[in-house]
Parts: C-alpha cells; sequence; structure tokens
C-alpha cells in the first residue's frame, strides 16, 4: 500500500519550506506577467461575449 | 479568411434548465420538509419504515440542491455560454445527451437510494460505489465534449469564463475520486479506504472543495460571461479575473482542515487550513468586485431589470459568505461556531443567495433569447426577487440568533464552576422559534421559485424556441502564432492550460495529505484501542443508515465547557478503525463520543423507540422499525474481512466465529435488558444499535483501568 511506501520518504521538514517557496515564486509570476499584458489584447478579452451579436438587444426591458 | 457556417445547440441547454428548475423546486421542497422536522420530528410519522426520517432526508435535500439544481444550471450555462464564447457548436451531440441523461440517471439513483439509508456517511459524497463510477463516466464524458468543443474553436483566445470550467471539471474529477475510494462489501455497500484522522481529512479536503470547485468556480465563470451579457457591458478588469482565477484555484484547495479545527486532527494541519482560508478573502473579493464594478454606470438598469437585480445580491451574498469563510476558519471564531446553526445559515447564504440568484439571474435572461421573445412578466420577476430575498434574509437571521443563543449556553457555567446548561436539551428548546422562522423563511423563498415556474413556462409558450440558432465565423487558422506573453500562449494551448491548472490544485491537497498519512506521529496509537465487534460494527452500519451523523457529532474538543459536559476529550488514536470516520459537522443533538456506558441499555432501548420518554420535549425522531426490522447476520463476516483487507487487525479465520460472537454479544444484552422487564428479541437492529452505543469512547477507559492497576 502507498501508506507504506510514504513512510521512508526522509526529511519531511523541508515540505513546508517548498510550498512557501512555490507559492511566492507563484504569485510573484502571476504578478508580473499581468503588468506586461498587452492592452489591445485586453480590450479584445473584455470583448469576446459580446462578438456574437449583430444589434441584438441584451434585456427584458420592453423599451 | 474563409467563413463557416454552424449552428449552436440550445436543445440541450434547454433541457438542462428545465432540469435545473424542476430539480430545483424537488430539492428546495425536501429541505422544507426537514426545516419542519427539526421542530416538529413526528410531522411524517406513521410510516414506519424509516425513509423518511430526517437523516435520511437531509442528505437528499443536500445532494438534491448541490448536485441537481446547482449541477444541472452548470452544465445549462456552460453549454450556452461555450458555444457562444468559441464559435462553435458543442463538439459531438451524442456526448451531450449521453451527459444529461446519465446525470439525471444518477440523480434519480440517488433519489432512490438515500432515503432507503443507503450512504457511506460523507457529507456530499453519500451515494454508494456503483453510483460513484457512474458519477465519474458521465464527469469524463462532460469533461470530452467540453476538451473536444475547445479544440474544434474558431476563436482563438479562452475567455476566463472558460478557463473557470475547465479548472472546475479537473478539480472535480479529482476530488471526487479521491475521495470515494473504498472497499465495496456487496452490491450497495462500501467501507471507506481511510480511516479516522486520515478519512476526516480526505473528506473535507473534498467536501470544502465541493463548494469551491462546484459551487463557487464554475459559477464564477457563469458570472463572467452572463453578468457583461445581461449588463451589455465588458468586465470591469480582465486582468483583475486572471489574478482571481490563478489565486483561487491554487489557494482554495488548502483550506479543507478548516472543517478540523479544534478536532483530533494534527495541530499543524488545522493551522494550515486557517491560514489559506483567511488569504481566500482576497481572491473571493476580487471577484465580487469585479462582478459589482461591471454594473458601474449602469446601476439605473438595475432598478428596471429583474435579471441585474438577482445578479446583485447573487454578487452581493458571495462577498458575505466569503467574507463569513475566513472569519469561522479563525480558531477563536471557530471555536464557538462550530456544530452551531451559524454554520447552515452560512451555507445558505452561499447557497440561496449566489447560487439560487444567479441561477434564477440567468434563467430569465437566457430563457427569452433562447425563445426569441420578452419574458412574460417583468412584475412577476420583481415579486419572485423580493419574496426570494425576503426568504434569504429569513432564514438566515434566526439561525444566526440561534447560534449566539446555543453556544453561549453551551459555555456557560455557574459561578461554583458546573455547567449552567448541563441538559443538552434545555438549549435546543430555546432555538426551537428560530427554526420554525427558518422553515418560514424558506417557504417564502420556495414560493419565489414556483413564481418563476410559472413565468418561465408562459415566456416558453409564447415565444418560439429555436433548437440550433445559426451563426458563422471564420475558421481557425493553423498556423502557429509564437512569442507573445506567456499567459496568451498558454490560454491557445487548452490541454497544456488544464494540466497547469491541475497541478495548481494537486500541490495543496499533496502538501496537506502525504504528512498526515506516513508520519506515524501525527496519529499516535493507543494500545487499548480495540477493533469493533461484529455486533458493534453491524451496529456501527445501523448508526450509518440512520444518518445519526447528521444531528450528532463524535468528537470531544479539548475545551472545559465540552470536557464538563460529555468526558474525556477526543484523541486521534481512538478512531484508527473507524471506516469511515463520523465526527459529524452540527450538533442538534449532543456529541456522542462518550456516550459508552452513560446510560443502561433500557435507557437507549426507550429512548430510540420514543426519545421524549426518556427526555421531556426531545426534538429526536423515533426508530420504532428498528423494533421490526432483523439486522443480517450473515453479510457480517464479509464486513471483517473487508475490514481486515484495509488495515484493521482481525484474526485470519476469525469469519468462522463470527456469528457465535454476534450472537453471544446479542443475548448479553437481551439479557440485561431482561433484569429491568424488558422481552425482546436479540436479533432486532436495536440491539446491535446499542451495542455500537454502548461501546463509543470507552477503549480509553480501559486504559486508565490498566494503568491504575
Amino acid at each position: 500500500m502507498f501508506k507504506h511506501y510514504f513512510e521512508q520518504i526522509q526529511n519531511i521538514e523541508i515540505w513546508p519550506v517548498i510550498s512557501l517557496i512555490l507559492f511566492f515564486v507563484f504569485f510573484i509570476f502571476t504578478i508580473v506577467w499581468i503588468l506586461f499584458l498587452d492592452k489591445k489584447y485586453i480590450e479584445k478579452m473584455k470583448g469576446l461575449p459580446f462578438d456574437d451579436e449583430a444589434g441584438e438587444t441584451n434585456t427584458n426591458l420592453k423599451n | 479568411m474563409q467563413i463557416e457556417k454552424f449552428s449552436y445547440d440550445n436543445k440541450i441547454v434547454k433541457y438542462f434548465a428545465i432540469a435545473t428548475v424542476v430539480w430545483g423546486t424537488i430539492g428546495m421542497l425536501v429541505g422544507i420538509i426537514i426545516a419542519l422536522l427539526m421542530f416538529y420530528p413526528n410531522l411524517l410519522g406513521g410510516l414506519h419504515d424509516g425513509w423518511n426520517s430526517f437523516g435520511r432526508l437531509r442528505p437528499l435535500h443536500t445532494n438534491a440542491v448541490i448536485f441537481a439544481f446547482v449541477g444541472n444550471m452548470i452544465f445549462a450555462g456552460v453549454y450556452y455560454s461555450m458555444q457562444r464564447l468559441l464559435k462553435a457548436r458543442m463538439f459531438n451531440d451524442t456526448l451531450s445527451w449521453v451527459h444529461f441523461w446519465g446525470w439525471q440517471l444518477i440523480i434519480v439513483s440517488a433519489v432512490l437510494t438515500l432515503p432507503l439509508g443507503i450512504t457511506t456517511s460523507k457529507e456530499y459524497a453519500e451515494l454508494e460505489w456503483p453510483i460513484d463510477i457512474a458519477i465519474a463516466i458521465v464527469w469524463v464524458v462532460f469533461g470530452i465534449n467540453m476538451i473536444g468543443t475547445i479544440l474544434k474553436r474558431r476563436e482563438r483566445h479562452m475567455y476566463v469564463a472558460i478557463w473557470f470550467y475547465i479548472a472546475s471539471f479537473v478539480t472535480v474529477a479529482v476530488l471526487h475520486i479521491v475521495n470515494s475510494f473504498e472497499m465495496p462489501v456487496g452490491f450497495l455497500k462500501s467501507y471507506s479506504w481511510y480511516a479516522g484522522v486520515q478519512d476526516a481529512l480526505v473528506q473535507w479536503w473534498y467536501g470544502h472543495n465541493a463548494v469551491a470547485f462546484f459551487l463557487t468556480t464554475p459559477y464564477l465563470g457563469l458570472m463572467y460571461y452572463f453578468l457583461p451579457k445581461a449588463a451589455n457591458r465588458p468586465v470591469y478588469s480582465y486582468k483583475l479575473s486572471i489574478i482571481h482565477f490563478w489565486a483561487l484555484i491554487f489557494i482554495y484547495i488548502w483550506a479543507g482542515p478548516h472543517h478540523l479545527l479544534y478536532t483530533a486532527l494534527p495541530d499543524w494541519a488545522q493551522s494550515l487550513g486557517t491560514v489559506f482560508s483567511v488569504m481566500l478573502i482576497a481572491p473571493s473579493w476580487g471577484g465580487m468586485l469585479n462582478g459589482l464594478l461591471t454594473l458601474r454606470g449602469a446601476w439605473d438598469r438595475v432598478r428596471e431589470e429583474p435579471v441585474l437585480k438577482f445578479m446583485v445580491v447573487a454578487v452581493t451574498a458571495y462577498g458575505m459568505s466569503t467574507f463569513e469563510g475566513p472569519m469561522l476558519s479563525l480558531k477563536n471564531f471557530n471555536a464557538v461556531a462550530h456544530y452551531t446553526d451559524y454554520i447552515i445559515g452560512h451555507v445558505h447564504i452561499g447557497g440561496l443567495g449566489w447560487n439560487g440568484f444567479l441561477t434564477f439571474g440567468i434563467l430569465y435572461w437566457m430563457i427569452p433569447k433562447m425563445w426569441n421573445t420578452k419574458l412574460h412578466s417583468l412584475k412577476l420577476a420583481n415579486m419572485h426577487f423580493w419574496i426570494g430575498s425576503l426568504g434569504i434574509v429569513f432564514y438566515a437571521l434566526p439561525l444566526y440568533a440561534s447560534f449566539f443563543v446555543q453556544s453561549l449556553m453551551w459555555k456557560q457555567f455557574t459561578p461554583d464552576g458546573i455547567l449552567a446548561y448541563p441538559n443538552f436539551l434545555e438549549t435546543v428548546t430555546q432555538i426551537v422559534p428560530m427554526y420554525m422562522l427558518r422553515a418560514f423563511g424558506g417557504i417564502l423563498y420556495w414560493a419565489g421559485v414556483l413564481i418563476m415556474l410559472y413565468n418561465l413556462y408562459k415566456t416558453a409558450v409564447a415565444g418560439k424556441f429555436v433548437a440550433n440558432e445559426e451563426a458563422e465565423a471564420p475558421a481557425l487558422e493553423k498556423k502557429v502564432i509564437t512569442g507573445g506573453y506567456w499567459h496568451r500562449a498558454l490560454e491557445r494551448k487548452p490541454v497544456l492550460f488544464t494540466v497547469l491548472s491541475l497541478v495548481a490544485i494537486l500541490i495543496g491537497g499533496i502538501i496537506e495529505m502525504v504528512p498526515t498519512f506516513l508520519i506515524k506521529s501525527n496519529v499516535p496509537t493507543i494500545a487499548s484501542v480495540q477493533p469493533y465487534s461484529p455486533l458493534e460494527l453491524q451496529g456501527r452500519d445501523i448508526y450509518i443508515r440512520e444518518g445519526c451523523n447528521a444531528c450528532h457529532s463524535q468528537m470531544v474538543r479539548p475545551f472545559r465547557w465540552e470536557t464538563e459536559r460529555y468526558g474525556e476529550y477526543s484523541k486521534a488514536g481512538e478512531f484508527v478503525y473507524d471506516h469511515p470516520f463520523l465526527w459529524g459537522s452540527k450538533r442538534t443533538g449532543p456529541d456522542l463520543h462518550r456516550l459508552g456506558g452513560k446510560y443502561p441499555d433500557s435507557w437507549h432501548y426507550y429512548h430510540m423507540y420514543d426519545p421524549t420518554s426518556t427526555s421531556q420535549g426531545s426534538l429526536m425522531p423515533r426508530y420504532p422499525w428498528l423494533y421490526e426490522q432483523y439486522y443480517d447476520q450473515e453479510g457480517i463476516p464479509d464486513k471483517i474481512s473487508a475490514m481486515r483487507t484495509l488495515g484493521v487487525p482481525y484474526e485470519e479465520g476469525y469469519e468462522d466465529l463470527v456469528i457465535e460472537d454476534v450472537q453471544k454479544q446479542a443475548e448479553q444484552i437481551t439479557a440485561q435488558l431482561k433484569t429491568e422487564n424488558i422481552e425482546t428479541d436479540p436479533n432486532l437492529d436495536i440491539i446491535a444499535l446499542i451495542a455500537y452505543l454502548q461501546r463509543l469512547g470507552t477503549d480509553i477507559n480501559v486504559q486508565e483501568t490498566a494503568s491504575a492497576q
């Protein structure tokens, strides 16, 4: 069983350190990448849900 | 560039939407019934086989509203938005229908099995192993259909809603498979692969992420599509949506242990759960703010358009429950709030507010669209909105009040240092009026749903359904685009994206679970803790069948107000043979971990037949069928074998002696009952249940006796 297999793992104390580093690196990466995102691309992505319609109304209100 | 003509499949969306409304109505009705049972336990009396008791109907309610109501809405919303965002019909119509009918079949099997007491006892994962397998298959069908659609898309970039869909699909698959490892014993019975503390950790890793990746992330995806559509303006900040997406899926997966604070779970795992739960407020509120700010400049329309009203309340409720969540995860607050009605209020702010209202908003928007008409009556939709909002208030506020009253009563000591309310029942009778108000709130909310049902029906009748909506778009060019920032590249590679999401959610799960499984010191063993006797094991299965764990915990926390009331606090080593664990999550009745030996057998005998006979004013249901049904003796040896396979140290060949042992212990109990003038049959369910209840939490007494000698 995998339980017994894992019992062999040494230096389990290092796990929290690994997780901290992982998190730190991960979020720094995310933020850096957001900072450098191209504005045109952002605008395009924002508009994606509206691509499928041609002048249709989006409301239930009877105008 | 070549323009391709194709059509969007609206028929599948229509079917999922109808299923949403139908199952929602039924699931919420069951909710009202169990809310009434909480202060009028004999409401459905007269039926003596037990299918209608609280413990069996409660999982029916939770499963129906989570997997049938919300589940079908997820699929309706995903099938609607995904086709349009990717400019492609769903990958394969046959897969869509296999998905639809498979999912409904699973729901029907839940409706049939849960009231019969066929349950694993693990919250939101109660369904037994054959249904678990069916769920896995149907879920994979959904996944193939979804990824397939992405692969044949005509839009190069994946909108943020689709990331949420993918992450939800991947994570739910992992959660379901890991939590459902179980050892079948016969066709509709199994034991969890994990025991005690480990089972609890896996279960709440699953349970919490069922909330995260079934009730939250897919709905955030829906929000990112339907809210901008309904408001007719793009999402406030696309950058925020990227950060909020990755932060949410990365952090959510760690938060599960906050369901187990102050229990026998190792302390480091509890702290980890708390820390990540507190951090969760950032991405959660990121999502909420992004939703609300999308409406900037459009608030005048919110006054008039019921779709937007529903969505605004939904997003606000999301903000509120994701504020409560981190607060409830702080150990000092959790110490008083855990096991009380606060938790029920909290989940219903999320369930009724966020999931319910977003569903209603989307339906009011989507149904007129697919039927090519206007909504039948704005007035009725507005009425639904107000009656529903009032319903939420009447539902949640009494439960918050109930929490304050009851938790303070639990903790109250007299100046002499003894419990002010030593009888648990005193604290329950105080909150009965709150339970009545709560049921009233539920009825209001449900009445709103009925109004919607009528309104949507009239809308559909007035319009003409467009089964295949014609569309056209240029084909996606096959050229490989190089360069660009790596998230853009990532978005163009859906399979890689899926794998990365999987990695993000696996890290948390692995780091929490692996050490609990592999370091022995995390679960210190106690020498005097022995496996259950075969009759006790049988009694434990009856406890599971009747859903006793819906109202009773088996976990005394290390507080003076708990040890005074219940006895010695619970230790990890006491649960090493508990497949599954039965710690419970709510105390409608008292904790039962130290119940063994507290009362004579005759007390249990009378109490289970009619709780008011021993406890005046008790709200516990009666269990008369336990006095008519016989437990299956022949099946017990197989259960012993299954337990041995799972690591419980029954001796080889013990199976041959099992029936003899069962009879011996059952006759001991009946003989004991006879001394108190109770004549009964040793083969009745109640005898096995008494054997189990009298065993609960007694193993450490043996140790104390041994060390005293």
